[in-house]
C-alpha cells in the first residue's frame, strides 16, 4: 500500500468519524466543527491521491482544496455567525427536534 | 438575428451580468431597487439571446480561457440549460418585481434583499451553463450560502432555525457531492462533464461517486425521506424567497442530478436505482400531499405541496418511456411558475391579515381579488387541470406509464392529483368564509399582487402551447442516454 | 439517541467507510491526472509556478467565483447582524504587551504579505496567501482596539471588500475585446494581468476575511 493510499485512507476516515459526529452532536458548534473535519477529509484525499502522479505532484487538485478551503472558510463563517444570532434570539445553541415550527 | 448579435457570448454575459448588478447593489444599497430591477432587465434579455443563438447554433460549448477541457473549465449549454436558463429569468422577473413591493423599506442596508438575490441568480446561471463537475460544486456554494442567507433575512426564531438547519444539510450535501468530484478526478483524470461521460465505466470509485452524488442530490431537492429540512425553511422565509426557493434552488439540484445521469454516469446507472428513486418519489407525492392536507398554515401548505411536487420529477427515472422526461421536465417548469406565484399570494395574503392561518382567511377572495386569482390559477397547474402546463405535464406523465402498463405509478399520479386538489380546495374554500373575528386589513402593493398573478399566468400559457419548450428540451439530445 | 439506532447509524457509517477505502484502494497506483496537460502549457500561462498557473489562468473561473463566495458571506454575515451590535462588541483592553508587539508586527506582516504575493508566480503563495496574513495583521489591528474611522467604513470599506471581484471580472471581461474568450488573457500580458488580479484579491481577500471576524457591520457616521 503506497504511502498516498495511506492518507487518502486517512482522509476516508476523518470524513466518515465526523460525519458521525455531525449526526450524534446536538450542539450546533460541534456540527459546524464537524462539518469542517468532514471537508478537511475530502481534501486530504484530494491532495493525498495527487501525489500518484510521476515527476511532481498533480497540481490541479492542489488548485481545487485552495478553492475548497477558501469556500469551506466562508460557509463556515455565516454558520457561526447565524449560531451567534440563533443564540441571541432564542437563547439555545440547539435545533428543535420537532420539525415543524409552531 | 443579425452577425454581430449572433456571435455575442451571451452564455458568459447571463453568467456575469447578475453578478456585476449584485456588486452594484451592495455599493449604492439607496439604488438597490433601480438597480437590481436594471440587472433583472438585462439578464433576462440575455437569457433570452442565448435561447436565439441556441436555435441558431445548436449546441454551444465555451472554453472558458480558450484552453478548452480537460485543462480549461467549458461552459455548455443545450436545451436544457437554456430551458432552465429561461424558466429563472421568467421568475426572476416576477421575484425583482414583488421584492420591490416587499422590501420597500430595505433602503439604506447595503447587505440585503438585492445583493443576496442577484449573487443567488449568478449561481443559478453558472450552474445551469457548467460544463465541468468541480465547478459545478462551487456554483453549489454560490447558491447555497446565498439561499440561507435569504431565508435568514426574515428574522424570526423560525426563520434563523430553519436557515441554520437549511444550512447544514446544505453543506453536508454539498461535501457528499465534492467527494463523488475527488473519486471521479482520480479515477478519470478530468472533471469536465463530456469528457467523464466517455470514460466512466464501472469501477468501486465510480460506484463509490454515483452513490455520494445521488443523495447529495437527493439531499438538496429535499426527496423524501430527506425532505425534512424544506418545510420550515420555505414556510418561514420571506414571500419571496420562498417563491425562489421553491421555484428554483430545488430545481437547481434536481438539474444536476439529470446531467450527472445522463451525462457522466450513462455507463453504470442501472434500473433499480431509477425504480429505487422513482418509489422515492411515489412516496414523497403521497407523503407530501397528505401533510399538506393536515397544515393550518397557509404557507406551510404550499411548502409540503413543494415536497409532493418534487416527488413527481423522481417518477420519470422509474418510468420506461422517453417521453417521462418530457413530462418531468415540463412539470419542473410549470411548477416553478405555479408555486412562486402560490408563495406571492400566500405572501399578499400574509401581509394583508397580518398572519396565514388558513381557518381566519376571512374572505380574502373579494377583498384581494387579484391575489385570489393568482392562488386560483396556481392551483389549477398544481392540480393538472387543462388548460395549464401543469396539465400537460401530468398527461406527458400517465401516457408514459400506461405505454409500458406501469399501471403502480399511474395510481400514484392520480391520486396525487386528487390530493392536490384537496389541499388547493381547502384554501380556496375558507378564502371565501368569513372569519369569526375580523382582522385589520394592511394594503398590499398592486406590484405584488400582479407578479403574483403574471407568474401564475405563465404556468397556464405554458398549457396552451407546449411545442416551443418540447422542441427547446429536444436541442442536444440530453436525455440521449434512454432507450426508447 | 437510543442504543438500537446508534447501533443502525454505527453499521451505516462502517459500510460507508468501507466502501469509500474499497474505492480508494482500487485506484492505480500511478494516475498523471493533469499534470502532463499542465506542464505542456506552462509556457503559455505567464507564470512559472504550476498551481498559480491553475488557479489564475487555466481554470481562473472557478477562483472568480469562489471571490463571489467569499463576497457572498460576507454580505450575507451582514445581513445577519443588526447595526446596533457594532457598539456592543467588547474586547477587553490591549495590554501594552500587544500593543507593542503590534506595533513590530504590523509593519512585518505586511511585507510578509507582499511577498507572498509576488513569489505566487515561481513558488507556492499567491493571492490568498498573502490575503490571509493579511487578514490576521487586521485581526491583531481588531483585537488591540483599532476602528476603521466612521467615514472609511461606509463607501470605502464597500469598495475594497468588492474590489478583488471587481477586478477579476473587470480583467476577465476586458480580455473578451478582439474576440478572445472570457480570461484568455493575451500572451505578453498573462504575467502582468495574473499579477494586477491577484494584487486587488489580496487586499480584498484581507479585507473581507477581517471583516468576517469583526462579525458586524461597521458603524458609518455618514449615510452609505
Amino acid at each position: 500500500m503506497t504511502l498516498s493510499v495511506l492518507y487518502a485512507l486517512a482522509g476516508v476516515g476523518l470524513f466518515v468519524l465526523a460525519l458521525h459526529g455531525l449526526i450524534v452532536h446536538a450542539h450546533l458548534l460541534r456540527k459546524v466543527l464537524a462539518l469542517n473535519i468532514m471537508g478537511s477529509g475530502v481534501f486530504l484525499i484530494m491532495v493525498a491521491l495527487a501525489r500518484r502522479a510521476t515527476e511532481a505532484p498533480d497540481p490541479v487538485p492542489h488548485a481545487m482544496v485552495i478553492t475548497g478551503i477558501v469556500v469551506a472558510v466562508s460557509a463556515t463563517a455565516l454558520a457561526l455567525v447565524l449560531l451567534l444570532r440563533l443564540k441571541e434570539v432564542t437563547g439555545r445553541t440547539e435545533l428543535d427536534e420537532d420539525q415543524t415550527p409552531s | 438575428m443579425s452577425n454581430e448579435l449572433n456571435t455575442m457570448p451571451w452564455i458568459v454575459w447571463v453568467i456575469l451580468i447578475p453578478l456585476i448588478g449584485a456588486m452594484l447593489c451592495f455599493m449604492w444599497p439607496r439604488r438597490g431597487k433601480l438597480l437590481g430591477m436594471i440587472t433583472t432587465l438585462i439578464t433576462g434579455f440575455t437569457a433570452f439571446m442565448l435561447y436565439l443563438q441556441l436555435l441558431d447554433h445548436g449546441v454551444i460549448r465555451y472554453a472558458l480561457g480558450g484552453w478548452g477541457a480537460p485543462l480549461g473549465i467549458d461552459l455548455y449549454a443545450d436545451g436544457l440549460s437554456v430551458l432552465m436558463l429561461l424558466m429563472t429569468a421568467l421568475v426572476g422577473l416576477g421575484v425583482s418585481l414583488y421584492g420591490v413591493g416587499y422590501f420597500k423599506q430595505d433602503g439604506e442596508n447595503p447587505a440585503g434583499f438585492w445583493p443576496l438575490w442577484l449573487l443567488m441568480w449568478a449561481g443559478l446561471n453558472g450552474l445551469f451553463l457548467a460544463g465541468d463537475v468541480f465547478n459545478l460544486y462551487v456554483t453549489l456554494e454560490l447558491l447555497g450560502l446565498s439561499a440561507v442567507a435569504l431565508v435568514a433575512l426574515a428574522g424570526s426564531k423560525e426563520a434563523l432555525s430553519a436557515a441554520m438547519r437549511y444550512l447544514l444539510v446544505s453543506l453536508l450535501g454539498s461535501l457528499c457531492y465534492l467527494l463523488g468530484v475527488v473519486l471521479l478526478y482520480h479515477a478519470y483524470g478530468t472533471v469536465d462533464i463530456q469528457l467523464l461521460g466517455a470514460l466512466v465505466n464501472s469501477n468501486p470509485a465510480t460506484y463509490g461517486a454515483l452513490g455520494l452524488m445521488v443523495t447529495a442530490m437527493m439531499l438538496k431537492s429535499a426527496l423524501f425521506p430527506l425532505h425534512f429540512w424544506l418545510p420550515p425553511a420555505h414556510a418561514s422565509a420571506p414571500a419571496p424567497i420562498s417563491a425562489l426557493l421553491s421555484a428554483l434552488v430545488v430545481k437547481a439540484s434536481f438539474y444536476l442530478l439529470l446531467r450527472l445521469w445522463f451525462d457522466v454516469f450513462p455507463a453504470v446507472t442501472t434500473v433499480d436505482i431509477g425504480l429505487v428513486l422513482g418509489t422515492l418519489g411515489a412516496a414523497a407525492i403521497l407523503w407530501g400531499s397528505i401533510q399538506a392536507l393536515r397544515q393550518t398554515r397557509l404557507k406551510l401548505l404550499v411548502a409540503y405541496s413543494t415536497v409532493a411536487q418534487l416527488g413527481y420529477l423522481f417518477l420519470p427515472f422509474a418510468l420506461l418511456s422517453p417521453i417521462a422526461w418530457q413530462g418531468g421536465v415540463y412539470l419542473m417548469l410549470s411548477h416553478a411558475l405555479a408555486k412562486a406565484a402560490m408563495f406571492m399570494a400566500a405572501g399578499n395574503i400574509l401581509k394583508y391579515g397580518g398572519h396565514d392561518r388558513i381557518a381566519d382567511l376571512d374572505r380574502v377572495a373579494q377583498r384581494l381579488p387579484i391575489t385570489m386569482t393568482a392562488f386560483c390559477l396556481a392551483g389549477v397547474s398544481l392540480m393538472g387541470l387543462p388548460p395549464s402546463g401543469g396539465f400537460i405535464a401530468k398527461w406527458l406523465l400517465l401516457e408514459a406509464a400506461l405505454t409500458h402498463n406501469q399501471w403502480v405509478w399511474a395510481a400514484v399520479m392520480i391520486i396525487g392529483g386528487l390530493l392536490a386538489a384537496g389541499y388547493v380546495f381547502k384554501v380556496v374554500g375558507y378564502a371565501f368564509t368569513k372569519a369569526d373575528s375580523p382582522h385589520d386589513a394592511r394594503p398590499v402593493p398592486l406590484t405584488m399582487e400582479w407578479a403574483a398573478l403574471g407568474l401564475a399566468a405563465g404556468a397556464i400559457i405554458l398549457g396552451l402551447n407546449a411545442h416551443y419548450p418540447l422542441a427547446l428540451l429536444d436541442i442536444g439530445k440530453p436525455f440521449a442516454g434512454m432507450s426508447p | 439517541m437510543n442504543k438500537a439506532s446508534s447501533i443502525l447509524l454505527f453499521t451505516v457509517l462502517a459500510a460507508l467507510a468501507v466502501a469509500l477505502g474499497y474505492a480508494v484502494i482500487f485506484l492505480p497506483e500511478q494516475a498523471e491526472g493533469l499534470a502532463t496537460a499542465v506542464s505542456d502549457q506552462m509556457g503559455n500561462s505567464g507564470v512559472d509556478h504550476s498551481v498559480t498557473a491553475v488557479l489564475l489562468n487555466f481554470r481562473g473561473y472557478d477562483t472568480l467565483l469562489e471571490m463571489a463566495v467569499l463576497l457572498l458571506a460576507l454580505i450575507g454575515v451582514w445581513s445577519l447582524a443588526p447595526q446596533s451590535r457594532a457598539e456592543t462588541i467588547s474586547i477587553p483592553p490591549a495590554s501594552p504587551v500587544l500593543l507593542a508587539l503590534f506595533r513590530l508586527l504590523i509593519p512585518l506582516m505586511i511585507l510578509v504579505a507582499g511577498y507572498l504575493l509576488w513569489v505566487g508566480a515561481h513558488a507556492p503563495g499567491g493571492a490568498f496567501q498573502a490575503g490571509a496574513v493579511l487578514a490576521a495583521a487586521g485581526v491583531l489591528a481588531l483585537l488591540c482596539g483599532k476602528r476603521l474611522e466612521g467615514r472609511l467604513a461606509g463607501w470605502p470599506l464597500r469598495f475594497g471588500l468588492v474590489l478583488g471581484t471587481a477586478m477579476f471580472v473587470a480583467v476577465a471581461a476586458a480580455v473578451m475585446v478582439g474576440g478572445a474568450h472570457l480570461l484568455q488573457y493575451p500572451l505578453e500580458w498573462a504575467g502582468g494581468l495574473i499579477l494586477l488580479i491577484e494584487a486587488a484579491a489580496t487586499f480584498s481577500i484581507g479585507v473581507t476575511l477581517m471583516a468576517l471576524f469583526f462579525g458586524v457591520r461597521p458603524i458609518t457616521d455618514q449615510r452609505p
